[in-house]
């Protein structure tokens, strides 16, 4: 029999009313949502994704290779310093295939170079071998993964400081399988700024130059062990374009506390201030102090700033520094030096940058493509289907109300395919009600009284309606498991949408006929 | 109010009778498919072989070929420059640079530098060989995996045979989208992999309410003989898949038409989908269960003829 339960009835009120209160914030525009709105309305309105609304996506690597051989270097000026200090002779100390080894001259004494070096790299395993006097040195796999873990999750630090500095609103900054950091930037204006700022690890350091030696001596024959041949970042003609700068780091640019750009006293070009924190203070006090009228190299990412020479010791542990910088460098760098330092070097492994005014062409043009297919579908099912077709669009109209209101809801992002997907979903939705009419056509002329023929209708389709739509459900489901980005988007309204028109379906447009079955109790069908 | 019926109520359209040439035509089509993509081959964008895309925007109608002689000189190798939409509007592909990703932000600062100001940036993309790859391997998968749950769906709700005959026609229509593309040269990126698994959906829909049908009748008929029966419930339900594809075409046409530039290839592909998803549920999907030895059960029926 035509019946529809009292508790049915009630569940598609309370569901339109709900999709009606979520989809509605939609309707205003994303400012005037006024502030003072009752706390139990529903505010959220539907999320752009950044091909909507402008902005960038970018999706970094940190270079953990990078990591593990900066660490190892630092093993081996660590042995270098603990064997000169108990004076042990030693030879082919070096880095290579992730083990740094060396070969103990006095095999006697390699025991005692062990201890040694156990006491200082107490989080690697050492091996010796006292025939050939050789000790490796080496980080275990759960030391690796450890050191890796701890540079990824700095590295997204440091790169959420810096966008934060550049003032974009809202950015989303997370980790992206073991390597990788995905950063969503909405409504940006300049992302070569960002992408300059990302793309330097920033790494400050101060060396004295090698005093024996000059860079081109160097050059000419070997460059000393614990010196390192640096270039110039920006040389002005006539001036040297290397440095031979001692490995050993003064001060380093952790100790930094504040950066800020600024003009120079006497020169008044743009220069990089800078503040120590106390331990890096007195370290630099001392330094300078020992070393006054030598030069010593300001070092940023391997390369040499400027190389000063030493007037008198620097005690108030502040700086600057002077690189013939046009004024946006003196704010980028001391921005950056500001944020911190890349653990590792970031590179761009994908970039997608949408402009504002393609988001909201876009935004325009999906408008007006879905509400003209939504009125060529409606008008086609009216003239169709006559009195069950308007009811088959009142459904559908419910539909991509529920469809908004879901999305809202979940906070989920419309992208460009997810536009498509809504568009389509308009013209698969109304599937599920023709598959309905036809067969309630069928039985009404197979002789059936029309409340017999509507029972029979919707019985008979509700099987074919699951099987059909399950099946697309699976595309849906899959496409968002393995798609990226917008794609996904088109994944999650698709979804969203077989489910809402199979509600409005079974449950909307039955409600309707039903209710007309029983007021008007119609001898035949006019469909 | 007379209402407009696309189909009669009561259709007999021989479909099964013929259903030679429909094998024919789409073994034909499968094979023009397949050769046209391992000739010419499918025209990947950025998506799939890395490289940049960038939209710009210029003042007034762009000078393409002024700006193509400027972007050569830069030596970036493969250049293309495509008017996108509208006169102003222009769609430059740089192919991927050698040298590692460093090389590519190089580009695209060249090509900045290069066209200088005035220039209204609307896209840029970038996309690395490691993601391209990435990308490519998982949109096979995702396609492949729709097809096996498919597979195993039908299996379940149907018999195996219905399960195999769905799966061939759905392989179908996804192998001659990409020989559609393959024709026209029209870039095939991730939305057309969410277009082929959109396809695969629908076209997986329709071939499903046929079965219904064909289940239907299958236990209502039991000496009725096959090639009768399928034509029945392909008549029966025939005014349904033309419905149902008329509004689907409806809706994505709008797209096509409005939906501007950038959607423009998926709302094609789709048109497209849905026009040989039909024609494969109908004529394909339902004629193949002739070969596969359709279990009719057992148990007397006293209906002989509908």
């Amino acid at each position: 029999m035509v019946y529809f339960s009292k508790w049915k009835v009630v569940l598609v009120l309370t569901v339109l009313f709900l999709g009606l209160s979520y989809a509605a914030p939609n309707l205003i525009g994303k400012q005037s949502i006024p502030g003072d709105v009752p706390t139990w309305l529903p505010v959220k309105q539907v999320n752009l994704g950044l091909d909507l609304q402008g902005g960038s996506h970018l999706l970094l690597q940190v270079g953990l290779d990078a990591v593990i051989d900066e660490r190892l270097e630092s093993v081996v000026e660590t042995v270098r310093s603990v064997l000169r200090q108990e004076r042990i002779r030693y030879a082919g100390l070096g880095a290579r295939n992730g083990v740094v080894s060396v070969t103990i001259r006095d095999v006697e004494r390699v025991e005692e170079a062990y201890r040694a070096i156990r006491l200082v790299e107490a989080e690697t395993s050492i091996d010796w071998d006292d025939e050939t006097g050789q000790i490796t040195v080496e980080f275990n796999d759960q030391a690796i993964q450890d050191l890796k873990n701890s540079a990824v999750l700095q590295s997204i630090e440091i790169v959420r400081r810096r966008v934060d500095e550049t003032g974009v609103n809202e950015p989303t900054i997370q980790r992206q399988g073991d390597d990788r950091i995905l950063v969503q930037l909405p409504g940006l204006g300049d992302p070569e700024r960002i992408k300059r700022l990302l793309g330097r690890t920033a790494k400050l350091s101060f060396h004295l130059l090698n005093p024996n030696m000059s860079a081109r001596e160097a050059m000419a024959t070997r460059v000393p062990a614990g010196s390192m041949l640096l270039p110039a970042q920006n040389p002005a003609p006539g001036e040297d374009e290397f440095y031979l700068v001692q490995r050993r780091v003064m001060v380093g640019g952790e100790t930094l506390v504040d950066s800020q750009p600024g003009f120079g006293n006497q020169t008044n070009q743009p220069v990089v201030t800078f503040r120590f924190d106390p331990v890096g203070a007195k370290r630099f006090g001392k330094v300078t102090t020992e070393n006054v009228n030598r030069p010593f190299a300001i070092v940023l990412d391997d390369q040499v700033v400027s190389a000063p020479v030493i007037r008198e010791p620097i005690l108030g542990g502040s700086g600057e520094i002077s690189g013939r910088f046009s004024v946006q460098e003196a704010q980028d760098l001391s921005l950056v030096l500001r944020a911190g330092a890349l653990p590792a070097p970031l590179t761009i492994l994908e970039e997608r940058t949408v402009g504002p005014g393609l988001g909201q062409d876009s935004i325009e043009a999906g408008k007006l493509a879905s509400i003209v297919g939504l009125i060529a579908v409606v008008v086609f099912m009216t003239i169709s289907y006559g009195l069950f077709g308007i009811m088959a669009n009142v459904a559908l109209a419910f539909n991509i109300t529920l469809i908004l209101a879901v999305l809202s809801g979940l906070q989920a992002t419309l992208t460009l395919p997810g536009i498509a997907g809504i568009v389509l979903t308009i013209g698969m939705a109304v599937d599920a009600n023709v598959l309905i009419f036809e067969r309630i056509r069928e039985e009404a002329r197979a002789g059936r009284t029309p409340i017999a023929a509507v029972d029979a209708g919707y019985s008979r389709a509700l099987t074919t309606i699951w099987d059909a739509n399950i099946t697309t459900l699976i595309a849906a489901i899959l496409l968002f498991a393995f798609g990226s980005g917008p794609v996904r988007g088109f994944a999650v309204t698709l979804a969203v949408g077989i489910v809402t028109s199979m509600f409005t379906a079974i449950m909307v447009t039955r409600l309707f006929v039903v209710t007309w079955l029983r007021r008007r109790r119609p001898s035949n069908l006019p469909i | 109010m007379a209402l407009l019926r696309l189909i009669p109520a009561e259709t007999n359209f021989q479909f099964i009778t013929r259903h030679k040439i429909f094998l024919v035509f789409s073994a034909l089509l499968m094979v023009a498919s397949i050769g046209l993509v391992l000739t010419k081959g499918l025209a990947f964008g950025i998506d799939f072989k890395g490289g940049i895309l960038i939209e710009v925007r210029t003042e007034g109608p762009a000078n393409i070929s002024n700006m193509r002689s400027d972007l050569a000189g830069l030596g970036l190798g493969e250049v293309a420059l495509q008017e996108f939409g509208q006169s102003t509007d222009v769609l430059i592909r740089i192919q991927a640079q050698e040298g590692g990703e460093a090389a590519q932000q190089a580009a695209v600062n060249a090509v900045r530098e290069s066209l200088g100001e005035g220039v209204d940036y609307r896209r840029t993309e970038f996309v690395g060989p490691t993601i391209s790859q990435e990308l490519l391997r998982d949109g096979i998968y995702a396609v492949l995996a729709a097809i096996g749950a498919i597979l195993v769906y039908i299996w379940f709700r149907f018999e195996w045979q219905f399960g195999v005959a769905a799966v061939i026609a759905l392989a179908h229509d996804i192998i001659a989208t990409i020989g559609v593309f393959s024709l026209i040269q029209h870039e095939f990126n991730l939305a057309t992999i969410a277009a082929v698994l959109t396809i695969a959906g629908y076209s997986i829909n329709d071939t499903v309410v046929v079965f219904d049908r064909v289940r239907e009748k299958l236990r209502k008929y039991k000496t009725l003989p096959l090639p009768e029966l399928f034509n029945l419930a392909i008549n029966k339900t025939l005014s349904r898949t033309i419905m149902t594809s008329v509004t689907t075409l409806l809706a994505v046409g709008a797209l096509y038409v409005l939906g501007g530039e950038i959607i423009r290839d998926f709302a094609f592909a789709m048109m497209w989908g849905v026009v040989v998803g039909t024609y494969s549920s109908v004529c394909l999907a339902v004629p193949l269960l002739l070969y596969f030895n359709v279990d009719r059960g057992t148990g007397e029926s006293t209906i002989e003829r509908p």
